[in-house]
């Protein structure tokens, strides 16, 4: 019966493919478009910065915290110095 | 670390919109067309008639072309937040990317199993199994546009959320204060309905090209009828949340409504300019007139954002520099405010640090009174809270002119339809296919409305779009911008290029 199911789904995708006219085309765009996008794009070009720059969290945090407060950190350093 | 470089938050931006315009070519097809297949699918299965199972495939193929052609380009978005908008998607990574990860795997599933059905199942499975995978198709496709354009809209009206200064990242609250703000709801609304009027759009001028060429005609006729119907209720409802969202903006972005409508000085019972040319030049608070000429109505602008007659609105100058008889503070004050939020927030980062409980306390309560105006910290004049006035504007006012001729345009068609005159009205087929690409522009300048018209904020008076972006250089991005460039033109080209033969080749062999 699941067997019979999983036959049925199988065939169904595999004719569908087969019988395909323009989808031949566009299912070649497609492929083409997301291994440019992900095995390109997304590897050369587009490292993900705080993933890639700091080990944990921790780090990604402070280190956005001491973008938003750069300025007024010096200042603090300062006061408290 | 230096200065943030502002030629590289430039290039950033304009590679983000570069990006997102392309991406959303695509989008409002998607969104109609899938509508108008279900509608066209269900007619077939109701009448049994073999006419309207040809002319159903045949739309469906033309939204499978251009399904294939757009699907993914909008993560190239995500790669960007990564990579330019490093600070923004840090403070921001819990509303994008738990919901974000979740409609991807609907989305995929959706795709995998009713997709399929939809251009493989016609002849195995029954009729009735077919007809509800193609509205699976139309509603999932819609409801996976539901949570981008929540977490879009909480960036213009952040509820729900608070933020954590020890992480430096907004946290969720309550995800229904978020997912039914009054900005979501006018949001999503007017974005669907208005791309229906696309996709709708879409139908009428192929079909419309079809009657000119004589070719199709039968099935031009039935198309238009549908999609006139379907487009005419579209095009009200598009106005209707048009009107809303505006509404939502007077009490949530007071500033991109006086923007777009070009006002500078408030009062009470304004009027709304229904034709205007701004004068060039004209500068926040430099005295100039704001309008070289313009027609207006009467009132018009107090009962658009305030619902009341006499309702006071405010101008772009009324939110710079204050207005104490209507109770508004300028944005000096703000700035001030601003400014003492990001020294109590270093204070507690070093107080942290150094170990010191108590000061840290005393300067998380001294943040907490002003961390609402975080965002206004950054700037440095009271001016530069005020968007490009002149591009928003002309957008706005576009796209409405669009969305009233459309009204019109679908009733035309409709009255032609029904009394069987579409042939021979050459004039009206011509302007058929020619409003589609008058609304394809309304739409990306919907898009410009409601984006360049929040400058400078990436998130609403807490963080300008200058502190979002990564400290990186500009000519990284410079050159991922031509990169994207040239990708964006080869798949735009494919994509006209095969929509342009199968529509050539028109419903036979589809
Ligand atoms: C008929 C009168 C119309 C009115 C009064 C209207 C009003 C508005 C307003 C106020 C916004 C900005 C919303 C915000 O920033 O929160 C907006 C955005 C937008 N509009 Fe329109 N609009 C109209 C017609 C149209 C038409 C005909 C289209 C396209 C065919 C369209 C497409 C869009 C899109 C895509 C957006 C961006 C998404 C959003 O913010 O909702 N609009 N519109």
């Amino acid at each position: 019966m699941n067997d019979n199911l999983l036959r049925r789904c199988y065939t169904f995708y595999r004719d569908g493919f087969r019988a395909m006219t323009v989808g031949r085309t566009l299912w070649k765009i497609i492929a083409i478009k997301l291994l440019v996008m992900f095995a390109v794009l997304k590897v050369f070009f587009f490292p993900d910065f705080l993933n890639t720059t700091f080990d944990n969290d921790q780090q990604r945090a402070d280190h956005v915290l001491q973008q938003l407060t750069g300025a007024a950190e010096h200042t603090e350093q300062r006061r408290m110095r | 670390m230096g200065e943030l470089d502002l030629g590289m938050v430039n290039w950033a931006r304009a590679q983000f919109t570069l990006t997102a315009m392309y991406h959303w070519l695509f989008v409002p097809i998607t969104l109609g067309l899938s509508f108008l297949c279900a509608f066209f699918e269900t007619i077939y299965v109701r009448t049994g008639k073999e006419e309207w199972k040809r002319l159903t495939k045949f739309w469906m193929t033309l939204f499978g072309i251009n399904f294939a052609i757009g699907v993914a380009t909008g993560i190239i978005l995500e790669f960007e937040f990564g990579t330019n908008w490093s600070n923004y998607s840090w403070m921001v990574g819990d509303i994008f990317g738990a919901p974000l990860a979740i409609e991807g795997i609907f989305a995929f599933f959706i795709e995998a199993t009713f997709f399929a059905v939809m251009f493989f199942g016609w002849e195995r499975t029954s009729k009735g199994f077919h007809l509800f995978s193609t509205w699976m198709v139309a509603i999932g496709s819609n409801l996976s546009a539901l949570w981008i354009l929540v977490a879009n809209s909480w960036m213009q009206y952040p509820v729900g959320m608070v933020f954590n200064p020890d992480s430096a990242r907004f946290e969720m609250q309550n995800i229904w204060e978020v997912i039914l703000s009054p900005v979501a709801v006018a949001k999503f609304t007017h974005t669907t309905s208005s791309s229906f009027v696309v996709g709708a759009l879409f139908v009428i001028a192929v079909s419309s090209y079809y009657l000119l060429k004589k070719r199709h005609i039968d099935m031009a006729k039935k198309s238009i009828l549908v999609a006139s119907v379907f487009g005419l209720l579209s095009g009200l409802f598009t106005a209707f949340t048009g009107d809303e969202s505006a509404f939502v903006n007077a009490s949530t972005q007071p500033m991109k409504l006086a923007a777009y409508e070009g006002l500078y000085k408030g009062s009470r019972g304004a009027d709304i300019v229904a034709f205007g040319m701004l004068t060039p030049g004209k500068k926040t608070g430099d005295g100039q007139e704001p309008f070289a000429f313009e027609i207006s109505i009467p009132r018009g602008l107090a009962l658009l954002a305030t619902r009341e007659w006499n309702g006071y609105v405010p101008g772009i100058e009324d939110l710079v520099y204050g207005n104490s008889a209507e109770g508004l503070v300028g944005a000096a004050d703000k700035i001030e405010r601003g400014k003492k939020a990001i020294a109590d927030l270093a204070a507690y980062k070093a107080a942290r640090k150094a170990g010191d409980d108590a000061a840290g306390k005393a300067a998380l309560e001294r943040f907490n009174v002003n961390k609402d105006y975080l965002g206004y910290g950054y700037m440095t004049r009271p001016e530069e809270i005020v968007p490009p006035v002149a591009s928003t504007y002309y957008s706005f006012h576009y796209m409405v002119y669009v969305g009233t001729f459309i009204i019109f345009l679908m009733l035309f068609f409709l009255k032609a339809g029904l009394s069987d005159r579409l042939p021979e009205n050459r004039l009206l087929l011509r302007l058929g296919v020619a409003s589609f690409f008058l609304a394809y522009l309304a739409s990306e300048m919907g898009w410009v409305v409601a984006e360049v018209g929040r400058q400078p904020w990436a998130i609403q008076d807490m963080l300008p779009v200058k502190m979002a972006a990564t400290n990186i250089g500009s000519g990284h991005v410079q050159g991922t911008f031509l990169l994207f460039f040239i990708l964006f033109a080869v798949l735009l080209l494919a994509e006209i290029k095969i929509m342009l033969k199968q529509i050539k080749i028109g419903p036979e062999v589809a």
